[in-house]
């Protein structure tokens, strides 16, 4: 078996490992991606796939807006168009204390120089969204943003990433990882791979590799939970949200609702399986009904929750390994990574084959989470 | 907010409220809940308002002795809730329902399944139209609102509930077109030695289904050895073709077609449950593993009745009183010996009861084709309107399991929640990868295990104020 037919290992065939690999593949690298599972069988193949500017924290914007514009052309990169719909995304004030909340938010970001949020009022609201509940006084509205189809996603990312010449491997799950010279040996539960250069996209299972790799990365876990329920005649088109709760509601291609927002059910990281928690998630049922009373009676058919890791302050972990050499991450995510998939991959692209990048990544570096480890 | 019983029972058929009625001669703290708005489950479906009329007598003696059985579960002292869906257990045990709109949970020291059968789904091109029905349904509308279907109805199938409505269908005054019996030739001659065995431990039963096939076959067209069935017409069935095993070939009107091709266990609760499943070849299907006294691989609880395997309404009964014995054990109300001793006779009555299982999961056995459709057009998803061959098409892309299938076709997706396709997909990935049935298995159940509003839901933890 040759040992050095490879340039980059990714470990993880979520989204953001298929964008990685992509990106490098297309600059002409040989890559293999290692999942254990299948391709996207946590959070990528859970999530809401929200397409999300509106109200991500000011560090994440110059990376997300960048995102966003390649989302707007994503079959030009991935070759389907991956379900995106850019309705808007609608982010709504029950009462006034919601909407001085919103009213904070859009001076900061405009103060900033950021002008993809825009503050609306009741009749606009209305407007945008005839079936929510005549109490709501406002909203804050990305008219740019939307939601994707996160098996149709996952389903381009594949082809696009198989296209470009990258070996993906499924039930490879990751045993151990050493040095072997100047490059990594990684054991799986088949056959051993050798690259000079890792990319660490393996999501709730990222710190366990990191350590593996001598990065010791505090993380937590999250086990967003979503419904959908059975299909309705059309509804609405932007993905709404609410200010002062956990919900995100939308209608998808189907005619389905579906319906989270971050409510949080239990992981088992060893078992690798995630749970709903129903007394949690009747807080995300009583959002729906209260903002969209006219789908009371429509029937919930499936739930889940998908596990993901998060960091500390809730920004993801992108970049060179503080410890190990050719070592790259990309984890993290905290539960708003889908819209940031085609811009990583680039990033991470960037930092592989130029040893650096012009896109501001300083807030998501590895070492920050480390030292507060060490402080603590 | 949740409630705490003893024991709680799901469903208040023969099983469940055979174990009931035990429970409770132990002392127990019994809760039983249940879908309908009357006990009996589906073979007594109200029972208790029928037996003693014309219907009644319709419906058989089969029918009526489950009367006896219900009005000593209602003697019995245990609670029974009507008209109330579980549609969530979890480890605990513990259960979520709704009833009149409300959504509670229920802790329990025990929780018992006896949620029965469903209709096993039969693909075939045209089972979607309007107009395609399973005989399990029609005798539903029979039994609960005395109705039978106007003008002739074709019927089509193998097994017993077929011959039984056929019966039951021509004493009401109804019309048959055809009964087109699917059983594949030569079944009985090559199962001769347990046909032995089953008439020594069962002859009443046996010779009854016998008489059935004689008086149907002589009051209506009876075809045998169909292999194959399609329904046609545009908005709903207007024709019907099928194909017998001589490859005889023909075409017939048809306003109303009923099929059926057997039942098979209800795991949805103990696959959400995460519990351990074995593959029972003789029904071909999966049921949950369980000791001898119904217990599953998850601690405190139980199944029983045709959830356990099917067995009939007699071997439900015995295995609701079984598993009671061993839940009133547990929870220290008997001990284990006098659990065992009593528990001895009933044992012997149901290995008499489950005699003839063997012969007659051979005879009924179904024919490949309901499987697998042969016509790979016909639709294997009806909620997602996902055809065999899609499916098929999804297997050609590697070695998919039927998470992935779900995940990119959307089979299984919708309100039925997988009930009507997951053997379908599974039989079509095993025939394209070439693995047994077993191997591939079935969709991860995703909860909740029957749909629920979102007004119900937003109930949950309110004790009814939200609503």
């Amino acid at each position: 078996m040759s040992m050095r037919a490879l340039d980059v290992l990714i470990v993880g065939g979520g989204l953001h490992g298929l964008s990685a690999a992509l990106h490098l593949a297309r600059a002409g690298k040989r890559v293999t991606v290692l999942e254990r599972s299948w391709v996207g069988r946590h959070a990528s193949g859970a999530s809401a796939a929200g397409v999300r500017t509106l109200n991500r924290p000011l560090v994440e914007l110059p990376i997300s807006l960048e995102a966003m514009d390649m989302w707007h052309k994503i079959e030009m990169i991935v070759g389907n168009d991956c379900g995106f719909n850019a309705g808007g995304q609608v982010r709504v004030a029950e009462d006034a204390k919601d909407l001085s909340v919103l009213e904070r938010r859009f001076a900061t970001v405009q103060g900033a120089g950021y002008h993809h949020e825009e503050l609306v009022d009741r009749a606009e609201l209305l407007r945008l969204v005839p079936a929510i509940s005549p109490h709501c006084v406002g909203a804050l509205v990305a008219r740019r943003d939307g939601a994707a189809d996160p098996h149709r996603t996952l389903l381009a990312f594949r082809r696009a990433a198989e296209a470009a010449g990258v070996s993906i491997n499924e039930q490879c799950g990751v045993t151990a990882i050493e040095r072997a010279g100047s490059d990594w040996r990684v054991r799986t539960e088949g056959r051993d791979f050798v690259a000079p250069v890792i990319v660490n996209a393996a999501g709730a299972w990222a710190g366990e590799i990191a350590s593996m790799l001598g990065d010791n990365i505090p993380l937590g876990l999250k086990a967003s939970m979503m419904m959908v329920t059975e299909r309705v005649a059309p509804l609405l088109n932007p993905v709404v949200g609410v200010a002062g709760r956990p919900l995100s509601f939308k209608q998808s291609g189907q005619g389905t609702l579906v319906i989270g927002g971050g409510l949080q059910g239990r992981a088992d990281i060893k078992t690798q399986r995630s749970f709903v928690d129903f007394d949690e998630l009747a807080k995300g049922a009583r959002a729906a009904v209260d903002l969209f009373p006219c789908i009371r009676f429509v029937r919930i058919v499936r739930t889940w929750a998908g596990m993901e890791a998060k960091t500390e302050d809730h920004q993801p972990v992108i970049g060179a390994s503080p410890n190990g050499n050719g070592v790259f991450h990309a984890f993290g995510f905290s539960g708003h990574g889908f819209q940031l998939v085609p811009v990583v991959g680039a990033i991470l692209a960037d930092l592989i084959l130029h040893d650096r990048t012009s896109r501001p990544i300083e807030a998501f570096s590895a070492k920050r989470l480390m030292k507060r480890e060490a402080a603590a | 907010m949740s409630r705490r019983v003893d024991l709680l029972i799901v469903g208040a058929g023969p099983a469940g409220m055979s174990a009931a009625i035990i429970a409770r001669r132990h002392g127990m703290d019994v809760l039983v809940v249940d879908e309908q708005i009357a006990p009996g489950g589906q073979i007594w479906r109200n029972v208790d308002a029928v037996s003693a009329t014309s219907l009644g007598a319709v419906l058989g003696k089969a029918y009526t002795e489950g009367a006896d059985v219900v009005s000593r579960f209602r003697a019995s002292g245990a609670r029974y809730q009507p008209r109330t869906q579980v549609w969530q257990v979890e480890t605990g045990p513990k259960a979520f329902v709704t009833c009149g709109g409300v959504a509670t949970a229920i802790e329990a020291g025990c929780l018992l399944l006896a949620t029965g059968a469903q209709e096993r789904p039969v693909p075939f091109p045209g089972w979607t139209l309007p107009g395609v029905m399973t005989v399990g349904a029609a005798q539903i509308v029979l039994k609960a609102s005395n109705q039978i279907p106007e003008g002739p109805v074709w019927i089509a199938g193998c097994g017993p509930l077929a011959l039984i409505y056929a019966v039951q269908l021509l004493k009401s005054g109804g019309q048959i077109a055809g009964f087109l019996d699917t059983t594949p030739p030569g079944r009985v001659s090559s199962n001769i030695s347990k046909w032995a065995k089953a008439t020594l431990n069962a002859p009443i039963d046996l010779m009854k289904g016998m008489s059935w096939m004689a008086a149907l076959q002589r009051r209506v067209p009876f075809v045998r050895h169909v292999t194959e069935i399609e329904a046609i017409g545009s908005e709903k069935i207007e024709r019907l073709r099928y194909v017998t095993a001589s490859g005889e070939s023909k075409v017939a009107a048809a306003s109303l077609l009923l099929v059926h091709e057997g039942v098979v266990p209800t795991i949805h609760p103990t696959l959400a449950l995460g519990c351990q499943h074995i593959w029972n070849s003789d029904q071909d299907s999966f049921a949950p593993e369980l000791d001898t006294w119904g217990e599953t691989s998850e601690p405190n609880v139980f199944v029983a009745g045709d959830g356990a395997g099917i067995g009939g309404a007699i071997a439900a009964c015995l295995r609701g009183e079984i598993a009671a014995l061993r839940i009133a054990a547990k929870a220290g109300h008997i001990s284990d010996a006098k659990a065992a001793t009593a528990a001895k006779p009933i044992r012997m009555r149901l290995k008499r009861a489950l005699a003839p299982r063997a012969f007659l999961d051979s005879l009924y056995r179904p024919r490949p084709a309901v499987f697998m459709p042969t016509d790979t057009a016909a639709i294997a998803c009806r909620c997602e309107e996902i055809s065999v061959a899609r499916i098929l098409a999804q297997a050609g892309t590697g070695h998919p399991g039927p998470n992935q299938v779900k995940a990119f076709t959307r089979a299984g997706m919708g309100p039925c929640q997988g009930r009507q396709c997951n053997y379908t997909v599974a039989h079509v990935l095993a025939a394209s990868e070439g693995r047994p049935v077993p191997d591939v298995g079935l969709y991860r159940v995703r909860p909740p295990i029957k749909p629920l509003t979102l007004d119900e839901l937003s109930t949950l933890g309110t004790g009814g104020a939200a609503s």
